[in-house]
C-alpha cells in the first residue's frame, strides 16, 4: 500500500499511537508505577540484610548443664570463630531444631557431638569445636598453614543476587504489565471494538509489548543503580549489552503475558496462570541459589526457561564481562520464547 | 444503490436461536431502524453485518461487498458504536480519538470531530470523568473518524438522560444529511420514529414488520384509543401481543 497516500488526520502510525497509549495508561496509574519500581529495590534490600558478607558468622554452639561442663566451656571461649550459647535442660532438642545453635557439645568424656549433618553450618561447627577441644587437651598442631582471606567485590552473594533480582523484575513486569491490561480491556469490550476498527491486530498486540519496553529502563534500571551505589556491585560488562539483554528479556516475557492473557475473561483466571507459570521459574530458575543445585536430570528442563536464560545471560555480562556472542545461547532461547509465544497468541486470540 | 443486504441470516448459540432467518434491506442514504425487545437477536444481526459474527447460515453484502473478499476495504469505510463498551478511563478524549483516527486512511481531522460531537472544551480530560452522554458522543466521534459511508449503532441511546440523547440524535442527523448511511438498533420507540425513515420490527430472530413508520402505524386502522395518535409501540403491541420494554 503507498504509503503517501494515507492521511491520518494528524494521528500519528498506529503502532506509536497504540505504544502511547499504554504507555500513558500505565504512567497514569501511580500505584503501578510505584510497585514496578519500588519493588525491586526493597527486595534487593532485604536480600543484603538476610544475607550479609559469606561464611564469616561464629559457629554457634550449645552445651547442656554437667560436669565438664565448664571445662568445654572454657575451651571454646578462646576461640573467636565459635560462640557458645547456653541451652535450657530438657530444650537441647528444640535449639537444634530451631537453628538456635548449630551444635550441641555434651560434656561427656570424649565429648558427644550432636548434630544434623545435613545443615553445613553444623558440620562447619563440629570441625571447629573438635579442632579446638583436642588443642585443649594438648593435641599439637602439627603446622599452622598461611591464610589469605579474600573478598572481592563480585564473588560476594549480594553481587551475585542482583542480576536474579533484575531477572524476576523483568519478568514480573513483562508477564502481568501486559497481561493484565489486556484482560481488563477484554473486559470492557474494548477489544472487540478496536477490531470493529481497521486497527491491525498484530500492531495492536506488539504495541502492548512496545508500551512496556519503554518502562524496562526504570524497572531493571533501579536495582542494578542500588547494587553500584548502595552496595558497590561491579559491573564488568557493557552497559549496551545489560540493556540489550534486559530489552530481549522483555520481549520474550512480554510476548509469554500476551499468550497468558490470550484467553481469559476474568482477573482470577489471568492471576491463577500467572502464578502458575512464574512460581516454578522463581524455584527453579536460580534467583535466590544457583539452578545448577537441582539433578542433573532436570537441567535441560530448566535451562531451557527464560527467567534461566535471561539471569544466566545477565550474570555473565554484569559479573563476568562476557560480551553478547558469549551469551548468544541465551539470547536465542530468550527469542525463541517471545516469537513463539508471540505467533501463538495472535493465533489463539479471543477479541471479544 | 444498496447500503446493506441480508438474506435470511441465521446464528444460534448452543441450543438458543438468536437470528433464525432474517431478512431485510438498507438503501443508501437512509436511516434504517432494527426495533425489537431484549433477545430479540438485534445485536447478534448487527454484529454479524459488521463483520464481527460468523452467520451460520444466509448472505451478507455491506456496500456491495463481502466480508469475505473484502475485509480490509469494509473495515476503512464503516463507522461501528458497539453496546456497552468502555474506552481507555486514562485517556483523554483526543487521545483516544486520536488513536481510532490513526487507524484511518482518511477522514476528519482531530478538530472537526471534536467540534461535530461537541467535546472541544473536554478535549484534555480523562475519559473517565466523561458524563454518559459525552463518553457516547465521544463513542459515536471515534466511529466518525474514517468519514464511514456507513454507521452501525447498537442501542446509541440506551441509559441517557433525555437531553443528551436529543443531542446524540442531532449529530446523527448532521450525519444523514452528509449522505450518510446508518443502521441502529434500538428499543426506543420515540428515537426510531424521530431518526428512521424505514424499520424493521425484530422478534424471536424474525422480521415481523417492515416499512417507513407512519406507514405501520397506519396498518392498525382507527386508533383505538382516541386520547392519543397510534405511535409505533401500538404496532408492535398489536402484532406481538406484549409491551415492548418487557423484559
Amino acid at each position: 500500500m503507498a504509503g503517501l497516500s494515507i492521511d491520518r488526520g494528524g494521528a500519528r502510525h498506529p503502532l506509536i499511537e497504540l505504544s502511547l497509549g499504554r504507555l500513558r495508561e500505565f504512567a497514569r496509574e501511580p500505584e503501578a508505577v510505584f510497585w514496578s519500581f519500588i519493588f525491586p529495590i526493597l527486595m534487593s534490600v532485604t536480600m543484603a540484610l538476610a544475607f550479609p558478607g559469606g561464611g564469616n558468622k561464629p559457629a554457634i554452639v550449645g552445651i547442656p548443664q554437667g560436669a565438664g561442663a565448664a571445662a568445654i566451656r572454657e575451651a571454646l571461649a578462646r576461640d573467636p570463630a565459635v560462640t557458645v550459647r547456653d541451652v535450657p535442660a530438657g530444650g537441647e532438642e528444640r535449639a537444634l531444631r530451631e537453628g538456635d545453635v548449630h551444635l550441641l557439645v555434651v560434656p561427656t568424656a570424649p565429648p558427644t557431638y550432636r548434630f544434623d549433618p545435613d545443615r553445613a553450618e553444623s558440620r562447619v561447627a563440629r570441625l571447629l569445636v573438635d579442632a579446638a577441644l583436642k588443642r585443649a587437651a594438648g593435641t599439637a598442631d602439627p603446622w599452622t598453614a598461611r591464610e589469605e582471606p579474600v573478598q572481592l567485590p563480585g564473588s560476594r552473594y549480594v553481587d551475585w543476587l542482583i542480576p536474579g533480582i533484575v531477572g524476576l523484575s523483568v519478568m514480573g513486569n513483562g508477564l502481568w504489565g501486559v497481561g493484565f491490561p489486556i484482560v481488563q480491556a477484554r473486559m470492557r469490550n474494548l477489544l472487540k471494538r478496536l477490531v470493529a476498527s481497521p486497527m491491525r491486530k498484530r500492531e495492536y498486540l506488539l504495541a502492548q509489548i512496545i508500551g512496556r519496553l519503554i518502562v524496562l529502563t526504570p524497572e531493571a534500571g533501579a536495582p542494578l543503580v542500588f547494587g553500584v551505589l548502595v552496595l558497590g556491585m561491579p559491573i564488568r560488562g557493557s552497559i549496551a549489552a545489560i540493556c540489550l539483554v534486559c530489552l530481549v528479556g522483555a520481549f520474550s516475557f512480554g510476548g509469554l503475558g500476551l499468550l497468558l492473557a490470550s484467553r481469559v475473561r476474568t482477573f482470577e483466571a489471568i492471576s491463577g496462570l500467572m502464578n502458575l507459570s512464574t512460581v516454578p521459574m522463581w524455584v527453579l530458575s536460580g534467583v535466590f541459589f544457583s539452578a545448577t543445585n537441582f539433578p542433573q536430570s532436570m537441567q535441560p528442563l530448566i535451562q531451557a526457561l527464560p527467567l534461566t536464560a535471561l539471569i544466566n545471560a545477565l550474570r555473565a555480562v554484569i559479573l563476568e564481562g562476557t560480551t553478547l556472542i558469549g551469551v548468544a545461547r541465551e539470547l536465542a532461547i530468550l527469542a525463541a520464547w517471545g516469537l513463539g509465544s508471540f505467533a501463538t497468541a495472535l493465533a489463539i486470540f479471543r477479541w471479544r | 444503490m444498496i447500503g446493506v443486504r441480508c438474506i435470511n441470516l441465521a446464528k444460534r448459540y448452543d441450543d438458543v436461536v438468536a437470528v433464525d432467518g432474517l431478512s431485510f434491506i438498507v438503501n443508501r442514504g437512509e436511516c434504517f431502524g432494527l426495533l425489537g425487545p431484549n433477545g430479540a437477536g438485534k445485536t447478534t444481526t448487527i454484529e454479524i453485518l459488521e463483520g464481527l459474527l460468523e452467520p451460520d447460515a444466509g448472505e451478507v453484502e455491506v456496500l456491495g461487498l463481502t466480508w469475505k473478499q473484502h475485509h480490509r476495504e469494509l473495515r476503512q469505510r464503516l463507522g461501528v458504536q458497539l453496546q456497552e463498551t468502555q474506552l481507555g478511563d486514562k485517556l483523554t478524549v483526543e487521545e483516544t480519538l486520536r488513536l481510532f483516527r490513526s487507524f484511518y486512511h482518511r477522514g476528519r481531522t482531530l478538530d472537526e470531530l471534536l467540534r461535530i460531537v461537541e467535546l472541544e472544551s473536554k478535549r484534555r480530560s480523562w475519559v473517565g470523568k466523561l458524563s454518559g452522554g459525552q463518553k457516547q458522543r465521544l463513542a459515536v466521534a471515534c466511529a466518525l473518524a474514517g468519514d464511514p459511508d456507513l454507521l452501525f449503532l447498537d442501542e446509541p441511546t440506551t441509559g441517557l438522560d433525555p437531553q443528551s440523547r436529543r443531542q446524540l440524535w442531532a449529530l446523527l442527523s448532521h450525519f444523514r444529511q452528509q449522505g450518510g448511511t446508518i443502521l441502529l438498533t434500538t428499543h426506543y420507540m420515540d428515537e426510531a420514529e424521530t431518526l428512521c425513515d424505514r424499520v424493521a420490527i425484530v422478534d424471536h430472530g424474525k422480521v415481523i414488520a417492515e416499512g417507513p413508520p407512519p406507514e405501520l402505524i397506519a396498518t392498525l386502522g382507527a386508533p383505538k384509543v382516541v386520547t392519543h395518535q397510534g405511535t409505533l409501540e401500538d404496532v408492535f403491541v398489536a402484532l406481538t401481543g406484549r409491551h415492548l420494554r418487557e423484559e
